[in-house]
């Protein structure tokens, strides 16, 4: 049994944990936080693509360290803890995942090491409205090799210099690649619950696209990127909630109110072990999907599903009740709690909400036990 | 990551396994309910017996105590693959993994000689006498007393939900000595016969019907001062030690999962509905939950460390799970989930059963608010509760 991450593993999230602590700080997320114009912190970007953590997973023979999905984990966990407010998961976690499971060997070379270097951002651009994504409420459409529609909410849409796009195409789906640095395609920066990562109306005009994959197999294509990207995401989710958990405990040690520290009260005491075990259930399923997505196993569907049900509750959780714990305090703009209570909330739909994710897990379960 | 043995533990693993499949036939459902509970004790002492003489009882005790002086990650493996058979070993977990080893700590030669051996082989069962009517989350508040009389102690008092205690030998027993000193200052452990005069075990009808726990009755009972263990008034030290075994002493699944509410769901044509597939995958987060961490901790006991009070989430979860579970069943049967019949309820009745089962399990062994204070104190840190009581004695505040 060795269901743990390897010593290496673990000096490299101790390595970024403290490099994150130095460099992106709560006042790094604040400079975006309370500046519209800015998208993102850049000189916190510049030093993560210096750091090249982007490629961790990428092969080096397409630029990148070729570390392995497992270290890939192990900073998006660390990313997490702090909020990093930059496209990160955009262009690692679903761009760079998309070219690897589906791209042609001449898209690999072209577009991989440049999401390696940074001088790549990609971003998915899926969403047309609200509720789950269904290949029958698409309305962007490809035809003769360009796109016209309209996407709303893409995350890191305005910072991104590439996107990954769901198309209707002929009677199917498709996913395409979309450069956005060209006149078909105009984009428009929209107000978000969570302002430290940017959004953006995207809007494409006969926009140039070229096919990632097969023709019509983009929902079968998207469903296996978002397994990916899901764990991915439930690291950084776990990482938000560990921090929430972290700020209450120290919140609770320190604030006194009749008489004593409110952390002696078994009221707050029992909602910070409530806390703590769904953090660990979590974890463990973060771990088991990573595990499936560092092995390849056919077990992946079910364990990115129950990876991010667990995470998306963990982080929801820790951050609610992390503001309950500050009281009046957790309410001010000042104090960190409602950033991750509004970055709790873009991790939990950003990859299709929780209930989308149980009726995928139950899905599987009963195809699984037929 | 992965999930494979060391080459070390397979080894062991296979050793186990082939020694179990000589002795013993793989489990079948509720092949332990079969034959009456003579039958059961006799069944489990003849294969502890067979355990203890193949090498195989208590792994992690010394060989010069007749254990194997294997890992606790062996123990573990162990355990894994004895689930695995019908095997027979409900009446000697708490013996052998609480009370015993708290007489090789704190006992005289003499007791170990005395006891060691007769309960590795199974010829005596052994129960804990803790808990009392008035001193449950609160163990260290009993009341039961013990007074000096030349070379013996008087026993007299009250114990409750002592399992096995109806078909046990001897116990370890906590009584207080010294009422005038506060609570934890005044206890002291003693080795029981419990077939001898004056201890009068009576069993507990519980709210689930059945009756596998008792209350024990204390009347003048005399002890003598040679079968005390530690001094007088260390009573609560040589609890902590017979306590920290129970963690390591936990069991596994306490009944139905996911799995058998999922397919009772399929055989009855309400897997559709979309309330249930909704808590269906919150169950198997939980149970996954659950059994990964436990994942976890193996890995730790693997890599040699120890596992430390993080391990009370399990049954937090755990016995939550299983009566959230049974509930919905339960209430997905309507009017028909009210049937305890085994004949006409649905699958056996399993979910009816364990339903009125799962109150206990989140009582027995720490209550959910009482393992969440351990999470709360000991992983996370915070400040101890208030205790009224700390610097009065036990006469003070009774």
């Amino acid at each position: 049994m060795n269901f743990d991450f390897s010593d290496d593993q673990k000096f490299l999230r101790d390595e970024a944990r403290k490099f994150l602590a130095a460099q992106c700080t709560s006042a790094h997320v604040r400079e975006v936080l309370d500046d519209d114009s800015k998208s993102h912190n850049e000189g916190v970007w510049k030093q993560i693509v210096e750091m090249g953590w982007l490629g961790a997973a990428i092969p080096e023979a397409y630029g990148g360290l070729g570390l392995g999905m497992l270290e890939l984990c192990v900073i998006a966990e660390e990313l997490g803890r702090v909020l990093a407010p930059v496209p990160f998961g955009s262009s690692a976690y679903f761009f760079a995942e998309a070219l690897k499971l589906a791209g042609s060997e001449e898209q690999k070379l072209a577009l991989l090491p440049k999401v390696a270097d940074g001088s790549l951002v990609g971003c998915i651009a899926v969403s047309e409205g609200p509720g789950e994504i269904k290949a029958g409420n698409i309305a962007t459409r490809l035809k003769d090799g360009s796109i016209t529609g309209k996407k709303i909410p893409v995350t890191d849409g305005d910072i991104a210099t590439h996107a990954i796009v769901l198309v209707k195409d002929g009677s199917g789906a498709s996913l395409v690649i979309v450069d956005l640095n060209q006149s078909g395609v105009s984009r428009k920066p929209i107000k978000t619950l969570e302002p430290t990562r940017s959004h953006a109306t995207i809007s494409f005009d006969g926009a140039d696209a070229e096919l990632l994959g097969e023709a019509g197999n983009g929902m079968a294509l998207l469903d296996q990127i978002n397994d990916r990207a899901a764990v991915l995401i439930a690291f950084e989710q776990l990482g938000g909630a560990s921090r929430c958990l972290e700020m209450a405990n120290a919140y609770a040690k320190e604030r006194v109110a009749f008489g004593r520290a409110i952390g002696g009260n078994q009221a707050i005491k029992h909602k910070l072990a409530d806390m703590y075990v769904k953090n660990e259930v979590a974890r463990s399923n973060a771990y088991y999907g990573a595990w499936a997505l560092s092995s390849d196993a056919a077990e992946l569907p079910e364990a990115a599903a129950a990876a991010r049900v667990a995470a998306s509750e963990a982080f929801w959780f820790a951050s609610k009740e992390n503001i309950q714990t500050h009281g009046g305090m957790g309410f001010t703009w000042e104090v960190d709690c409602h950033l991750f209570f509004r970055r709790a909330k873009l991790l939990s739909v950003q990859v299709g909400s929780p209930a989308v994710w149980k009726e995928k897990l139950v899905s599987a379960l009963e195809a699984k036990n037929d | 990551m992965d999930f494979n043995d060391t080459p070390e533990e397979a080894e062991f693993r296979a050793e186990a396994h082939a020694f179990l499949s000589q002795h013993l036939k793989a489990k079948t459902p509720g092949a332990l309910r079969s034959g009456g509970r003579e039958d059961f004790l006799a069944r489990a002492k003849a294969w502890q017996k067979i355990k203890a003489e193949g090498g195989f009882a208590q792994i992690t005790w010394p060989k010069e105590m007749g254990g194997r002086g294997g890992t606790v990650m062996q123990q573990v493996i162990w355990g894994q693959e004895e689930a695995k058979f019908d095997a027979p070993t409900g009446p000697f977990a708490i013996g052998l993994g609480m009370c015993v080893p708290t007489v090789i700590a704190f006992g005289s030669d003499e007791h170990k000689k005395k006891y060691v051996r007769k309960a590795l082989m199974g010829e005596d069962v052994w129960c804990q006498l803790f808990s009392e009517p008035a001193a449950g989350s609160d163990v260290a508040g009993l009341k039961t007393k013990a007074v000096k009389d030349g070379d013996e102690w008087v026993i007299n008092g009250q114990k409750v939900w002592t399992s096995g205690a109806h078909y046990s030998d001897f116990g370890i027993l906590l009584v207080r000595t010294d009422p005038n000193v506060p609570k934890h200052k005044g206890l002291t452990m003693f080795i029981v016969d419990m077939k001898q005069q004056g201890v009068d075990v009576r069993p507990i009808h519980q709210a689930s019907g059945g009756s596998e726990f008792n209350e024990v009755y204390f009347t003048d009972v005399r002890i003598p001062d040679a079968d005390r263990l530690g001094e007088p008034g260390m009573g609560w030290k040589v609890a902590l030690v017979t306590l920290m075994n129970e963690r390591l002493a936990v069991g596994g699944s306490p009944g139905p999962d996911w799995k058998e509410i999922m397919d009772y769901a399929r055989s009855s044509g309400t897997m559709s509905d979309q309330a249930f597939r909704e808590k269906l995958a919150d169950w198997y987060v939980a149970a996954q939950g659950y059994k990964l961490t436990k994942f976890r901790t193996q890995t730790a006991l693997s890599r040699g460390e120890t596992p430390g009070p993080e391990n009370a989430i399990g049954k937090i979860i755990n016995a939550n799970h299983l009566q959230d579970i049974c509930n919905s069943a339960i209430e997905m049967q309507d009017h028909f989930g009210l049937i305890v019949d085994k004949d006409e309820a649905p699958a056996d009745a399993i979910f009816q059963e364990s339903f009125l089962w799962a109150p206990g399990l989140r009582i027995a062994g720490g209550t959910d608010e009482i393992l969440k204070n351990i999470i709360a104190e000991r992983v996370l840190g915070l400040p101890q509760d208030v205790r009224v009581d700390k610097d009065k004695t036990f006469a003070e505040m009774n």
